[in-house]
């Protein structure tokens, strides 16, 4: 057992066994030209299970969650520095391709962004581009589990070559999951994924996070603290570029340890 | 308002101060709608006179008097040794063949003037060529007579189209009241009539405005725009997706960004001069050439495709490559699987305008010698060329009265196509623009 927290104010009793450990960061400091967004943030996340973020705007947590696939990589002026290690490989080491980083931890996005290509060719955009399958039928069955995974396979089966960005979209977001299970990730990285959804279709999403979470290490962004206490099992409190504080997530919405987050899940602030 | 004093349960809203205030607003909104839409009257005002003028003059060159004759084609005159040599036939006098002719279709005409002046109503190069070609090829037709249409003279035909005054007096006229009379007769006994001017598209250029064409000009245009095409599509493109997406910001990019959006404003004449030097008297390309006429117009027409090509890529949501990359798609993949794709309708639709505007610049074509007399149509890009707008610029310049109205159907011919240019560029922007 180790106890992970080095930042007294994150004062976590989250423990983890070493094969429980997908990712192990220590001292992340990420600054856009002379801002610096997060101040040296230490935290363990769980090879599954879902991971919340939770804290107001600009607290650095999307910022955060783009560490871990190195997004940030494609904004300019950004810079990451500290230690990220994945299964105990440093992520932003000398020789680590971001490409292959992506194609282990993939993202779904606050808007849902599907190519304006066919359902069929947005799911298997990935498989191809990875060179993942031998033949077309393999291409289909990928496909399909991935569709199926994401619970939107019968809702689209029958017009798999229509546009993507034609379905609702609580579909679109979906759609946009089984495009990242396509690629076969490790981790699924998820910003704000139902802050442009309707309640039922956010239902829904819930629900399909609740059933991925065996199989995945979810990493969830989420404005809505009833959300983060309803899919997740750890939820992170940042507040101005800080880890507040890190815990199971009964105890941080029913014993939060630090005042800022008792404030914030009670909403005096925020 | 007739109420002056307001009650005082009136809201701020409703005083008289406020509704003088709103008057005024409104009377501000009302002005400026009644300026735009007489700015658009004007413009369009100014379009139709435009275009008015140019189909008014322009239309008759669409069609041509042609006379018809019967032509003995006479073997004293023709092969008077009788060894049917092709050499010989060539050079055979065709034009006393014409003339035979229209002695035979006058016989009461002897006098030497007037026999001249009655060779003068017909096409004298369009007949005796016509004739000369058919000898040429079928030299078995020699005494035989042929019934065949012949152009006629091109101020006969601006005559019978109305453009020469018959009330003038004579010695201010290009035809004598005789070759009027004569010509009358031709047409009330059918012989002279108005046919569609096929030559006029089938053509090239000629001395003789009732022979002159376009064909070869279209032509040289044509190769010239498809050279053009070639070299700065894939190169606007190829430097606009490189500036936008993999440049690296810096001093240096900024200036070649700052000299790209200068080079668009850099009239076209210096294009040509840049041509004559670099093209023609460095590298030793041939004069004249629409490959040389296409390579400065593809200079030319980079910056207009660069900063479309530009403009359309950055329309692009950013959110479909990031969509992207994040499936583990490398920076190119993703520019060139999702970005340029849906940048593409943009993209085209820059290119055609930026060609179409290729097509009707004739400054920098002037530059590099693409302005020379040229009577054959161009088979291949380093050929001697002219091009239409050229050709315009060549015609108008021209002394007889019937260039005007070729001039303008000229300039009818390549309205057509520009316009057909920006109808096509409109329709695949349409067509192809994907939503997201």
């Amino acid at each position: 057992m180790v106890t992970l927290s080095s930042d007294p104010q994150a004062a976590s009793d989250m423990q983890l066994a070493p094969e429980d450990l997908k990712f192990h960061v220590r001292n992340v400091r990420v600054s856009y030209g002379e801002k610096e967004a997060l101040h040296g943030v230490d935290l363990d996340i769980a090879k599954t299970g879902v991971t919340a973020f939770i804290g107001p705007s600009g607290c650095g947590k999307s910022t955060f969650l783009r560490v871990f696939n190195r997004m940030n990589d494609t904004i300019p002026g950004a810079r990451v520095s500290g230690e990220v290690l994945l299964d105990g490989e440093d992520i932003y080491g000398p020789d680590v391709d971001p490409v292959l980083l992506r194609a282990r931890v993939g993202m779904v996005f606050q808007k849902p962004n599907p190519f304006p290509k066919s359902i069929y060719d947005n799911v298997a955009y990935g498989p191809r581009i990875h060179g993942l399958t031998k033949s077309a039928t393999e291409l289909d069955e990928v496909v399909e589990k991935s569709l199926r995974r994401a619970a939107l396979w019968d809702e689209v089966k029958d017009r798999l070559n229509e546009q993507g960005t034609g379905l609702s979209g609580g579909q679109q977001q979906r759609l946009v999951i089984a495009r990242a299970i396509a690629v076969q990730p490790e981790v699924i990285l998820m910003d704000e994924p139902a802050s442009a959804l309707d309640p039922i279709a956010t239902a829904r999403l819930e629900e399909l996070i609740d059933e991925l979470k065996d199989r995945y290490c979810i990493i969830i962004v989420t404005h809505s603290m009833a959300q983060a206490a309803r899919v997740s099992q750890r939820t992170a409190f940042f507040h101005l570029g800080h880890l507040v504080e890190y815990d199971a997530t009964n105890t941080v919405f029913t014993n939060p340890t630090d005042s800022r987050t008792q404030d914030y899940i009670t909403g005096r602030t925020g | 308002m007739s109420d002056a004093t307001p009650p005082e349960t009136t809201s701020i809203h409703q005083s008289a101060d406020a509704h003088k205030l709103l008057r005024k607003r409104r009377r501000r909104e009302r002005g400026f709608r009644m300026m735009g839409m007489s700015a658009i009257v004007m413009a369009m005002c100014a379009l139709t006179w435009l275009l008015i003028s140019i189909v008014g003059t322009g239309y008759t060159a669409f069609y041509q008097h042609q006379m018809t004759i019967d032509v003995v084609l006479d073997e004293t005159v023709l092969d008077p040794n009788g060894t049917r040599d092709p050499d010989e036939l060539r050079k055979a006098n065709f034009r006393r063949i014409i003339q035979n002719t229209l002695y035979a279709r006058f016989p009461d005409i002897t006098d030497r003037r007037a026999r001249q002046d009655l060779f003068k109503t017909v096409s004298a190069s369009g007949a005796t060529d016509l004739v000369r070609q058919m000898v040429y090829k079928t030299p078995s037709l020699i005494g035989q007579t042929l019934t065949l249409e012949v152009p006629t003279s091109d101020d006969v035909d601006q005559l019978l189209k109305g453009y020469i005054d018959r009330e003038v007096s004579e010695d201010r006229r290009k035809l004598s009241d005789q070759q009027i009379k004569w010509v009358d007769e031709l047409v009330a006994s059918g012989e002279v009539h108005a046919r569609f001017n096929w030559a006029f598209f089938t053509a090239t250029d000629s001395r003789d405005p009732e022979l002159a064409g376009i064909a070869g000009a279209v032509a040289g245009s044509f190769m010239a725009l498809l050279v053009a095409f070639v070299v700065a599509v894939p190169i606007g493109i190829g430097a606009a997706v490189y500036l936008e997406e993999f440049a690296p910001e810096n001093l240096f990019t900024d200036i070649v960004e700052i000299n790209i959006n200068n080079l668009a404003a850099v009239p076209s004449i210096i294009f040509g001069l840049l041509g004559l030097a670099v093209f023609l008297n460095f590298f030793g390309m041939p004069r004249s050439a629409p490959l040389v006429g296409g390579l400065v117009l593809a200079l030319m027409t980079l910056p207009t495709i660069i900063i479309a090509a530009r403009a359309a890529l950055r329309a692009v949501s950013p959110s479909i490559v990031d969509g992207a990359l994040s499936l583990g798609a490398s920076k190119t993949q993703a520019v060139f699987h999702h970005k340029v794709p849906l940048a593409a309708p943009g993209i085209l639709t820059g290119t055609i305008i930026g060609m179409a505007q290729a097509l009707g610049e004739t400054a920098p074509l002037l530059m590099i010698g693409m302005v020379a007399f040229v009577t054959e149509i161009p088979t291949s890009i380093t050929e001697p060329a002219s091009a239409l707008p050229v050709q315009i610029f060549l015609w108008a310049d021209s002394a007889e009265r019937a260039w005007a109205e070729r001039t303008s159907a000229a300039i009818i011919a390549l309205l057509v196509v520009l316009l057909s240019m920006n109808a096509l560029a409109i329709f695949l922007r349409s067509k192809l623009e994907r939503r997201w």
